[in-house]
């Protein structure tokens, strides 16, 4: 059987499709069948969280090799920036500190935004460290408002309300 | 620490339950980290010795309830390759902790609802893992075994980005929800790579469970939230669901119309199917997962009456090659594999053999 869009090559790929209930079949070559789009996308790469966190921090190396500073490497855990972009892992805890201005953007470009609304845990996340953690959001206000991004500057405006309550969470 | 039985099926591999015509199990993990250790990659071997002494508390102070709450914690080092594999078959562990071995634990609960995976890519990654659709019961069982490992551990965790764990995607609610599907007729039908394209745009991920790198065998699929910040688990776990309904819902019209309009070439398949399996005396692994998806299909639609006991997903994991073995009690060669599992397939579709 020929392939029933270009008449040359032999029909390969058989197509069933059902669509409100009707049914249609067309017998294609693998190449008409590519590009009418009816090969599984399966076949073709998928997009994978590793991919993706590859591809962004890949953007970052690209970028002309900044002189060495102090805060290029973690206080506690001697983890350099360099060295998260070329794995994709930080070292502990407190490179999330310690690397904060480059991993605010990275964190909105994975997760579409960076501020937490979950879960607290209830020792840990407790009031010993709201205040460290109210004042990070309100520098982080600071700079929002004078680069005029509103939209997030209302998420971090929310968050200070949320942690400003007595109970210390909604 | 324990020896340990891993030829027992999983809590999941019940296989019954909400939508269990289409949903296999449900899935939660929650990755957490321990906020004065360094994350997995760079701890040492003593640090690491310390997070276990830290965990003690935990597996040991339980008022110990039935045999299937009890907690029980397994160096993976101390585990012979055989049983990790199963573990990693009944997807307790994931395969990458299962060859990092050395620096790395498993907390498994008797009836294995929950593992908890100690030093894999965070120092703790909870898992509670149901059959069929029961996302929510699995969050729960996930978030009350969280408070209680939280009551004698620290936390890495900060109020703005929330837990934080050694990949940036986990960061957050550390929060990955996962439902395993089976979806024959969407594949049959040509749906199913629109459907994932659909599904990706939405923020979740897809994969294939049997088979490598692009095929999935089988017809099984996993679809998981992609973003953990910013969102709160219960929002998560909800589009999670929402969205496995609307697939079920897909999967359902797609059943009803081969149904409707190819009975005839349908019933073969899964008669045919049944025959080669019931009948077999060698049966590679693939053969098996395929063979089994389209058995399934007929149980689930009716077609191969008298079928309703038969725990196929159980079946599904127990042919899985380091299974096999364990059930038979000796290495076995692939060529010995296939004929174990050819008999062990025959004996669970037409019962023992007379």
């Amino acid at each position: 059987m020929l392939c029933q869009e270009c008449r040359r090559r032999p029909a390969t790929v058989h197509v069933t499709r059902i669509t409100d209930g009707q049914r249609t079949e067309a017998n294609l070559c693998e190449s008409c069948a590519r590009e009418l789009g009816e090969v599984n996308i399966l076949t073709e790469p998928q997009l994978s969280l590793q991919n993706l966190l590859a591809s962004l921090l890949a953007h970052e190396v690209g970028k002309p090799e900044r002189p060495a500073v102090a805060g290029d490497r973690c206080a506690q855990c001697g983890l350099s920036y360099a060295e998260f972009a070329k794995t994709g892992r930080l070292g502990c805890g407190h490179c999330y500190t310690q690397f904060e201005a480059r991993l605010e953007p990275l964190l909105r470009r994975i997760h579409g935004a960076s501020v937490h609304t979950g879960k607290i845990p209830a020792r840990t996340g407790g009031t010993p460290r709201r205040e460290d953690e109210l004042a990070a959001l309100r520098r982080e206000l600071d700079g929002c408002v004078r680069r005029e991004d509103f939209e997030r500057a209302a998420e971090i405006r929310d968050r200070i309300r949320n942690l400003e309550r007595p109970s210390g969470e909604g | 620490m324990a020896g340990i039985e891993t030829n027992r099926p999983a809590k999941w591999m019940e296989g019954t339950g909400p939508y269990s015509d289409i949903v296999i199990s449900s899935r939660i993990r929650l990755a957490r980290n321990i906020h004065d250790l360094p994350f997995p990659h760079l701890v040492t071997e003593s640090q690491f010795a310390d997070m276990l002494e830290r965990l003690k508390p935990f597996v040991t102070n339980r008022p110990a309830r039935s045999p299937g709450q009890r907690f029980a914690m397994h160096r993976l080092r101390d585990l012979p390759l055989l049983d990790r594999q199963v573990l990693v078959e009944k997807h307790l562990i994931s395969p990458q902790h299962a060859r990092n071995a050395e620096h790395a634990a498993v907390i498994l609960r008797g009836d294995e609802a929950v593992s908890i995976l100690v030093n894999e890519e965070d120092h703790l990654r909870i898992q509670c893992l149901y059959p069929a659709l029961q996302l929510d019961e699995a969050w729960h069982l996930g978030s009350n075994v969280d408070d209680l490992l939280e009551r004698s551990l620290d936390y890495a965790f900060s109020p703005s980005r929330g837990y934080l764990t050694a990949c940036p995607t986990n960061t957050g609610t550390g929060l990955r929800a996962s439902v395993m599907l089976h979806l024959p007729a969407l594949v049959m039908s040509n749906q199913a790579g629109r459907l994932y394209s659909d599904i990706v745009k939405l923020g979740f991920m897809v994969r294939g469970i049997y088979g490598e790198g692009t095929e999935a065998l089988g017809n099984i699929f996993q679809f998981s939230n992609q973003v953990t910040l910013g969102r709160s688990e219960p929002e998560i776990v909800e589009n999670l669901r929402t969205i496995t309904e609307r697939i079920i819902e897909q999967e359902r019209t797609g059943r009803d119309a081969l149904l409707r309009e190819m009975k005839d070439q349908l019933e073969d398949r899964v008669w045919r199917a049944y025959g080669i399996l019931t009948n077999a005396h060698l049966l590679s692994s693939s053969e098996a997962v395929q063979l089994l998806s389209d058995v399934r299909l007929g149980r689930d639609l009716g077609l191969l009456k008298g079928l309703t006991s038969f725990g196929i997903t159980e079946v599904l994991v127990i042919t899985r090659p380091g299974y096999l073995q364990k059930l038979a009690g000796r290495a076995l060669s692939a060529a010995e594999r296939d004929a174990e599992r050819a008999r062990l397939v025959r004996d669970k579709l037409k019962g023992p053999a007379t």
